[in-house]
């Protein structure tokens, strides 16, 4: 006979169960509602953004003579002209003195439309003239319209005519940024660390400095933007909307990130590493140099990776030192006004015409692309070099 | 003579007392006198003296936490490293003390040779284990030179006919007790003449443990050799002196045969027979 004892699950055991059931189901709920939620965005931008990338091509006969390099209208059939793009028209006198020879010929080419034709046929607008649709018509039953992928998005800068605005001068200002925050920040930030993990001694105001710097980790971005326009631009005299500037002010926020980073780098290296090199008689730098270094150095490229690509997405302290201006042509030194990409797109995002809309889209995709690589590094060089000791 | 037990339990030592080895064919290599050392408020060691004597073997033996750590890390200064550390008193070797302010502790280390519990390779190839610290003294330049004294510290150190084809093989990739030897061979790569091994067996299996033994054996043909160690028939086996340590002091120190067989001190004999500890 035995003693009563029951293997069934008891009442409070089943309440147990339920309670954890529940919880989980809590769980999941959350996970759940952040991929419905990143789905959504993604889907969204890509909706819109997707027809940024392409773009209406109408095919045309270029005149070159006397009178069209003057009168660039006319280069094309006068019922063509008005469907063509305004940047292609100012182009033509470019074209001329880049080759000569064009004089007095005529060519077939395929010529970006004007915005307002490009979304009229990708249906988002339904506002082209009677005369100018019945001609849109006319040349697509003669197969002489199309779709080419939007080169200009990637190779030209920004611009007034929207069929013309592309991203290039914010990617070069983007990186000569980047390249200043590295610069800058990565040695000054891997040599703090150093510093605070390897040399400092432990006492109040090392322990200050810590607790700071995390603390300025955390700091709204926008204040770093304060920072930079009284110390930067206003003391030292940086050029405003510079590369320079927007570059210093980046690292003043990229800093806090690869100092924190890099000291749980060096503290994930055993001490025994340490002791072994100078108990063979290597000085502390030498251990550091030879032995610590190689081992966190995974750890401080990541973590590097990460800090320059928070400082690539952020745009509030830009906004602060007038790196948000209209800049067409891509600046050629650091002392230039300069754009970044969130910049750029924080402008075309408040651009009034239509096709503005889904370049915004498109900018978005493009840096989330670019952010996405960068990190996707950052875990590969982890997992490519982490070791065990 | 003194018998060598190699399998034998010292916790029931039934060897016949030898004669207390004559001390005075002993030189002294290290002598230290009176150190004491604190970790912050706390003290560790309480004014202990001990004479480490050439080409011999000593260990530390003791409970956890009873300073013999501490003491063997005095002897190489590696406990400077230690943040909050306060030493006092002697350590006297070839004539000076070591924490005399002209003394350089790197300088130092490299005549004091140490060999950690847990072995350490450096995340290098074997090859780079060994050269790497001749080459930062500046003891070898030529890469000829280098490679015959690479050969030789793992010849000496038992591990040559392993690892002689994947010199090139990173030093981690050897099982723990090849490992060891790796330390051991890197530590006797810029010829110190003392040798401090912090419990160097812990970490390692018996068949490892036997190998690393028979080298420490070896070794003191040329080296002289403190070991701190928990296990108290590895001090019988390799130890021509044995000190026992209780909370930061010793309470004795002779040669191995007397401490376990004869010891004068009670707390001594009731580590050793396992009543305490």
């Amino acid at each position: 006979m035995s003693q009563g004892i029951s293997l069934q699950p008891s009442r409070q055991l089943r309440r147990r169960y339920r309670a954890e059931r529940r919880f989980k189901a809590y769980c999941v709920g959350a996970l759940l509602l952040s991929i419905a939620f990143l789905v959504l965005f993604f889907s969204d931008m890509v909706r819109q953004g997707h027809s940024a990338f392409i773009q209406t091509e109408i095919q045309a006969e270029v005149t070159y003579n006397e009178d069209t390099v003057k009168f660039t209208n006319e280069s094309v059939d006068e019922s063509i002209a008005p469907l063509v793009s305004r940047a292609f028209f100012r182009s033509i006198p470019r074209r001329v003195d880049a080759d000569p020879s064009l004089m007095g010929t005529t060519e077939t080419l395929w010529l970006t439309a004007t915005a307002d034709v490009d979304q009229y046929r990708k249906e988002y607008s339904d506002r082209l003239e009677p005369e100018m649709q019945s001609t849109l018509e006319r040349l697509e039953s003669e197969g002489k319209v199309s779709y080419g992928f939007n080169k200009g998005l990637f190779t030209s800068g920004d611009s007034k005519i929207p069929s013309n605005a592309g991203l290039w001068s914010a990617f070069v200002g983007t990186f000569y940024v980047m390249l200043v925050v590295l610069a800058v920040s990565f040695p000054i930030g891997v040599a703090t660390a150093i510093y605070l993990e390897e040399f400092a001694p432990d006492n109040r105001f090392t322990q200050g400095v810590e607790i700071n710097i995390n603390n300025l980790a955390a700091v709204p971005s926008i204040l770093f933007g304060l920072l930079g326009l009284a110390i930067f631009i206003n003391f030292f005299g940086v050029p405003r909307s510079s590369a320079l500037a927007g570059g210093l002010t980046l690292s003043l926020m990229t800093l806090p990130v690869i100092i924190i980073s890099t000291r749980a780098a060096l503290r994930a290296v055993p001490q025994n590493i340490r002791q072994g090199a100078q108990a063979v008689g290597a000085s502390r730098w030498q251990a550091i140099r030879d032995h610590v270094l190689p081992l966190s150095l995974p750890g401080i490229l990541t973590g590097t990776i990460i800090g320059v690509a928070q400082a690539m997405g952020e745009t509030a302290p830009l906004l602060l030192i007038g790196m948000i201006a209209y800049i067409p042509d891509a600046p050629t030194s650091m002392t230039e006004a300069a754009t970044v990409l969130p910049a750029q797109i924080f402008t075309w995002a408040g651009m009034p015409e239509r096709a503005y809309v889904s370049l915004t889209a498109a900018g978005i995709l493009v840096l989330l692309s670019l952010l996405i690589t960068l990190n996707a590094t950052a875990v590969i060089l982890r997992n490519r070099f982490e070791r065990r000791w | 003579m003194r018998t060598r037990d190699l399998t034998g339990d010292s916790t029931q030592v039934v060897r016949v007392p030898t004669m207390e080895r004559p001390r005075v064919n002993q030189s002294t290599k290290m002598s230290v006198s009176d150190l004491a050392v604190w970790y912050g408020e706390k003290q560790a060691l309480h004014g202990v003296s001990l004479d480490v004597y050439e080409n011999e073997v000593t260990a530390l033996i003791g409970p956890s936490g009873c300073g013999k750590s501490t003491f063997l890390r005095c002897l190489n200064r590696m406990n400077d490293l230690v943040p909050g550390v306060r030493i006092e008193g002697e350590v006297v070797f070839e004539d000076q003390n070591i924490y005399a302010s002209e003394v350089d502790v790197v300088e130092l280390r490299s005549h004091i040779g140490m060999v950690f519990q847990k072995p350490n390779p450096f995340p290098k190839s074997i090859y780079e284990n060994i050269a790497y610290a001749p080459k930062i003294l500046g003891q070898v330049r030529k890469r000829t030179d280098m490679d015959d004294l690479v050969e030789r510290s793992l010849k000496r150190a038992g591990l040559w006919e392993e690892v002689k084809d994947r010199l090139d093989a990173p030093g981690l990739s050897l099982s723990g007790g090849q490992q060891q030897r790796l330390c051991i061979a890197r530590a006797i790569a810029v010829s110190p003449s003392v040798l401090l091994m912090d419990e160097p067996c812990s970490a390692l299996d018996p068949v490892a443990t036997a190998t690393v033994e028979q080298l420490i054996d070896e070794l003191k043909e040329n080296y002289t050799i403190v070991i701190v160690t928990h296990n108290l028939q590895q001090a019988a086996r390799v130890a021509g002196y044995t000190a026992f340590f209780h909370l930061g002091n010793i309470v004795e120190f002779s040669d191995t045969d007397s401490l376990f067989t004869h010891p004068r001190e009670k707390k001594t004999e009731d580590y050793i027979t396992g009543r305490y500890g």
